[in-house]
This record gives structure tokens, C-alpha cells and sequence, in this order.
């Protein structure tokens, strides 16, 4: 849990910002600020949750952290090497270790090829398997690795069901046995009997191969079950971070409260909670200054108008919010 | 007193390669007045589909086929299409997921609604914006004035489902039809919303079908809940009896493979296999290709309802037979 050993990825203070350009010479008038100062880490073979409301920045963190977008500053570290300086032959290998899992498998899966060829491109590209007949016999091991019939691998995409092309997207990024998978609300578009056996799926594979996650979401119920720990996102700015178990039980960021009590309760003997926090979230276009959250936050002072709040360190992760800074210092400090 | 609807027999059915599908198949429901009514359902069981019989809106090539549709004993079925539009615009109102496709993008949201009171009223534009006006306030839109003259794609998903929301409203229904009002929503946003359809359930004494698949707005909102399962409804009962005493196999494991009810780490209960598609469903219990409790009827005969309680009713031959009971495994 300490920072002893050196995670499997390091994040730190990556921006991403995307400008908007108008007007005849597309001047660029202003950024959209989709991911602002953003730092985590994942340690090899856990799971780290990224969560926020739509807007917030998680998908671009993810993108850009594979280098899908491109971001303006700050560093990724992978087992200690800064992708963000790499040239493009030399990220190639960690193209490898670090795969990416979509929402819709439909969108991210070529319907005029096989799933076979699908799943055995990647292996081919990064030369695993001496041949085709041999990628044909681990597709099918995958298949099998996935729980889907090997028999089905020279099916088309549209033959299976939205569960079942998930497990073939997952197929595909194993063939080329990565170290991190990026999940970026895969289980999302699933009913829950279907989410329930990919989840159970991806659990069994981070126990057989210590593969790592970061599993973006908005879904705090899945984050719950099986995150090791969690960040949570606002306006482009992480707010609050540390273990799943910590966040759940003593949230301090007003923001991660306002979440988990939005979350509406199964629980027959307990609903109608606390009211909702009101209003909607600005754009990230045009964030308010001080703290993101002011204009929503229940519990806003003075200074959280005009003033970034700082990052404070608690007993057990980070938050950034000056009502944290006061009882922090009230604490001792960290 | 009667109740305010009731469903018997309703049969809808789309065209297959081996003849009709019946996609909404003999399903019963029953609503009291001032009832929430939760019909709750994986994605393609016919939840939907079932909304949109009630308020005669099947798309083509859908067809109702059989069953009554009773408001206040009057069965909407019979109705001539222009006496059903009225129906429509008074009666019942329903609001849907994606609130920009039911709003105009190139009219403004105050004029659209104005044009929905005047079509069913013969009030003035002046006193149908007043009440326009009075409606964004009752549906907490903030400075009401002010958006009455925006266009849809100036307001949140929250704001339009609002003026969705006002707009439904505006002929003051007995009985609202919103087919999964929050699922296209942000978590807080979500909140906010179930918050109003409570205040004004309350507030109005309306009835509310609610279509979901998320147990957790089942739960904020409803007062009984019934479960649908490849177009037929498996069981119902009140919310406490669903969540409390769910006995339905199709129910039990909806619930247990929840992840927000599980313990972190441990294994999710699955449910096995996947929804067959209506092409081949098995002439029994529709269920019965994924149940743990699968035996000689199942495959062949389709289970009747059975009552394991007061107003808990279950389909289920497991049950019926007594193999299956209350709580247990």
C-alpha cells in the first residue's frame, strides 16, 4: 500500500487540454480543461477506479495516458520509463503492455472481419506465434481462456450478443499478455446478470496473471466490489483519492459525499437519503475559479470562490478542499 | 373503488421468420390510484414495449393482438384513434429516456409546451405561457422566465428532462408512463430527478409506471414492483416483498448478482447463459434454459402465476410444486 516499491504506472500532474478554435482564421479563443494537474498511481496486479460524472475527464486521463490523445504536459511512468518522452518506435513495445477495453464492443471491433483475425492481430503485429495456424490455436485458447466456444472464432462480430463480444474485446487484449488493461466503462452497457459474469471474468484473470486495471466509471457500485482504490474526478481535477474501503466508509470531499449519496439505495428498509446536491456541472470549457465544486458544494466557504483549494494528505489518501486543510491542521496534520 | 388500470391479457406481437412474436405476451397488471408501479427488466424483455401498448404507440410492424387495457374500466383498446388522442394528451402522459429525442431542437422548449396545453385546452397563448411558467417552477427548473425561450441543446440532460417532465404534466395526467426517466443521467443528476418524481407523485396523487432495469431507482421510487422476463411477467408483489422475498429464480439471481449487494472480492452469483432471443423461445417457462431448478413442466408447459403471499404473486413450476421455498436455496 506504501509507495516502497515503484508502481506499475505513475502518474503525474498530467494536462490535457483541448483548444477551441473559432471564427474564420480558427483563432483558438479558449481550452476545453478535460484533465488538469491529474496524478495516480496502480500498483502491478490492483486495481485502481477512476470515477467521475460524464464530463469529468476520466476517458481523456485514459487516452492519454496510452498517448490516444495527446497531452500538453506531465508524465507517465511505467515501470519507472516516462512514455510521454518516448518517439513513437520506442512506446511500441508498451503499445504491448498497456491495452485498452471500450464500452461498446460493436464500435470497437471490425465488423467485416472474423473475430479470429481480430483477436490474432495484435499477436501478429507484435510477433507472438510462429505462424497463423499457430495464433489460430491460441485465439482458441483465449476463446476458451474467455469462456466462449473455440468453435466460434470465424464468426463475425454482429453472431454474438453484447456479452459476448466484451469477452472477445477482453480476448483480444490478452493476446498480447499485457501488464495494465484500461477499462473504460466496460461493463457499463451490460444488464447486470451479463456485467456480473464480466466482472467475475476480469477478477479471475487479475488473480491467474496479476494483470493491473484502471477501471474508468461512473458506476459506484462496481467500483465497490472490486476496486483496490479509488480517485475521483470533478471538472477535469482529481478531488479526492485513497483505498475503496476508506472513500466508502469516510469520504471527505464533499463532492465524493454528494456522489455516494446520490447512488440510490437497494436496500428496502433505507431510501430517500440525504438530499441531492443541486444544480448541474459547469463545462469544463469554462470552469468556475477557486474550487470546481463551489457553485454546487453544500458546504462552501469564503476563500473556495477564488482560491484553488491545495492537496492535502489524510491519514489514508488525498483529498483537495480547504475544509479537509483546516481539520488536517487541527489533526497534527498528516 | 376499481382500480385506475388494469392490464389483462396483453398480447403484442412482431413478425418473425416462423410467424408472429408475441415480444409483450399475456402480461396482467394492476394499478391503484396514487400507486408507483415498478416494471422491471433486463434490456430486450419487453419492459418497453409493454409502456407503449398501454398508450397504443406500438411501432410498426408491432401489433396489439390481444388483451384489455382498462383505464377507470374503460378499455383503451376499443377506442377510436381520435377518442385515444385524448386519452393521450389527459389521461396518461409518458416521458422517455432521451429527452432530445422527444424535443423539437429547432423550437423553443417554453413554445412547446405551450403548444402541448393548447392542443388539448382552449386556453390563450398568454395564459398557456403563464401556466408553462408555473409548471418549469413546479418542476424545479431554476429562473423559470429566463428558459422558457431557450432551445433544447442550450440545457443539461437534467434541464430537459425537466421541461420533459413539465410538459407531461401540463394536462395533468392520473397516470405517468416514464420509461427510464434517469437512465441516460449523471448519478447526481439521477438523484435530483427520482427527488422530483417523488415530490410530485406526492404532491399530485398521480400514478406512476415506472419502466427500469436499476433495482436501486426500484427501490427509491416504487410501491410494488413487477418483474419481466423475456416479454412475460415472472413475479410480482410489493417492493419489500421483491427485495425482502424474492422467489422467482429469474428475481433471486437478478438481485444476487448485483454488484452494489455483493461483498468486494468475493465471486458474483451469476446467472448462467444468456436472454434467448425471441426466435427461440422454448414453449414452457422462457426461463428454463438458465435455471437451476429446471425440471420435467419447465420446458414445456407455461407456468401460471402462483401466490406465495399477499399480493405476491410468482411463475414459476419450481414454486408451484412447492421445490422452491420462501428463502430458501
Amino acid at each position: 500500500m506504501s509507495a516502497s516499491a515503484d508502481p506499475l504506472l505513475r502518474v503525474e500532474g498530467l494536462r490535457t487540454w483541448f483548444p477551441i478554435k473559432q471564427g474564420l482564421f480558427q483563432r483558438t479563443t479558449g481550452h476545453v480543461q478535460a484533465v488538469t494537474d491529474v496524478a495516480f498511481e496502480v500498483a502491478a496486479g490492483s486495481t485502481l477506479a477512476l470515477v467521475g460524472e460524464s464530463g469529468c475527464g476520466k476517458t481523456t486521463a485514459g487516452r492519454s495516458i496510452l498517448r490516444l490523445t495527446p497531452a500538453q504536459a506531465g508524465r507517465v511512468l511505467f515501470d519507472g520509463v516516462d512514455l510521454m518522452a518516448l518517439d513513437e518506435a520506442a512506446l511500441r513495445p508498451y503499445r504491448r503492455e498497456i491495452q485498452i477495453i471500450f464500452q461498446d464492443p460493436m464500435a470497437s471491433l471490425n465488423p467485416r472481419m472474423r473475430v479470429r483475425d481480430s483477436v490474432a492481430e495484435g499477436m501478429r503485429s507484435f510477433d507472438i506465434g510462429a505462424d497463423e495456424a499457430e495464433r489460430t490455436r491460441r485465439v482458441e485458447e483465449l476463446f476458451k481462456r474467455v469462456q466462449l466456444d473455440p468453435a466460434h472464432i470465424w464468426r463475425y462480430p454482429h453472431e454474438f450478443s453484447g456479452g459476448q463480444r466484451q469477452r472477445i474485446c477482453i480476448a483480444r487484449a490478452l493476446a498480447v499478455e499485457p501488464r495494465l488493461i484500461v477499462c473504460d466503462e466496460a461493463v457499463s452497457a451490460l444488464d447486470v446478470s451479463i456485467q456480473a459474469q464480466i466482472l467475475n471474468l476480469l477478477g479471475d484473470l487479475q488473480k491467474e496473471l496479476g494483470i493491473a486495471y484502471l477501471f474508468i466509471t461512473h458506476d459506484l457500485g462496481v467500483v465497490r466490489y472490486l476496486a483496490d482504490r479509488v480517485a475521483v474526478m470533478y471538472l477535469g481535477r482529481i478531488v479526492e483519492s485513497g483505498s475503496t474501503e476508506r472513500i466508502f466508509a469516510d469520504p471527505q470531499h464533499p463532492y465524493t459525499r454528494a456522489l455516494l449519496a446520490a447512488a440510490p439505495s437497494v436496500d428496502p428498509d433505507r431510501r430517500g437519503g440525504a438530499p441531492p446536491v443541486l444544480g448541474d456541472v459547469p463545462s469544463p470549457s469554462d470552469p468556475p475559479p477557486g474550487c470546481p465544486f463551489h457553485p454546487r458544494c453544500p458546504e462552501v466557504l469564503e476563500r473556495c470562490r477564488t482560491e484553488a483549494p491545495p492537496e492535502v494528505a489524510l491519514a489514508e489518501g488525498r483529498v483537495r478542499c480547504f475544509l479537509a486543510e483546516s481539520a488536517g491542521t487541527a489533526a497534527g496534520g498528516d | 373503488m376499481s382500480p385506475l388500470l388494469e392490464v389483462e391479457g396483453l398480447t403484442t406481437c412482431f413478425p418473425g421468420t416462423r410467424g408472429p412474436l408475441p415480444i409483450v405476451d399475456g402480461t396482467h397488471l394492476s394499478m391503484e390510484r396514487g400507486e408507483v408501479l415498478a416494471l422491471v427488466g433486463e434490456s430486450g424483455c419487453g419492459k418497453s414495449m409493454t409502456a407503449l401498448s398501454l398508450m397504443r404507440l406500438v411501432p410498426k410492424p408491432g401489433r396489439i393482438e390481444a388483451g384489455r387495457v382498462l383505464l377507470d374500466g374503460r378499455d383503451l383498446l376499443e377506442l377510436r384513434v381520435t377518442e385515444m388522442r385524448a386519452v393521450r394528451g389527459s389521461r396518461m402522459a409518458m416521458i422517455f429516456q432521451e429527452p432530445m429525442t422527444s424535443l423539437n431542437p429547432v423550437v423553443r422548449v417554453g413554445e412547446q409546451v405551450v403548444e402541448a396545453i393548447r392542443l388539448h385546452e382552449p386556453v390563450s397563448r398568454a395564459q398557456a405561457r403563464e401556466r408553462c411558467l408555473e409548471l418549469f417552477a413546479e418542476v424545479g427548473i431554476p429562473d423559470p422566465q429566463a428558459r422558457l425561450d431557450v432551445y433544447p441543446h442550450q440545457l443539461s440532460g437534467g434541464l430537459k428532462q425537466r421541461v420533459m417532465i413539465a410538459m407531461a404534466l401540463s394536462t395533468r395526467p392520473d397516470l405517468l408512463i416514464a420509461d427510464e426517466p434517469t437512465t441516460a443521467l449523471d448519478v447526481t443528476i439521477q438523484a435530483q430527478i427520482v427527488r422530483l418524481l417523488q415530490e410530485l407523485q406526492r404532491s399530485r396523487g398521480m400514478s406512476i409506471l415506472l419502466i427500469t432495469h436499476d433495482l436501486g431507482i426500484v427501490n427509491e421510487l416504487s410501491d410494488r414492483v413487477a418483474v419481466m422476463y423475456a416479454g412475460r411477467i415472472v413475479e410480482t408483489g410489493s417492493r419489500v416483498d421483491i427485495f425482502r422475498h424474492a422467489t422467482h429464480p429469474y428475481t433471486r439471481g437478478l438481485l444476487r448478482s448485483n454488484p452494489v449487494l455483493a461483498a468486494p472480492g468475493e465471486r458474483l452469483p451469476e446467472i448462467a447463459g444468456v436472454v434467448p432471443s425471441p426466435e427461440d423461445w422454448s414453449p414452457g417457462c422462457r426461463f428454463a434454459s438458465r435455471c437451476r431448478h429446471c425440471f420435467e413442466p419447465c420446458e414445456a408447459e407455461v407456468p401460471g402465476a402462483t401466490p406465495v403471499g399477499e399480493g405476491h404473486g410468482v411463475a414459476c413450476h419450481a414454486v408451484a410444486q412447492g421445490r422452491l421455498e420462501g428463502d430458501a436455496e
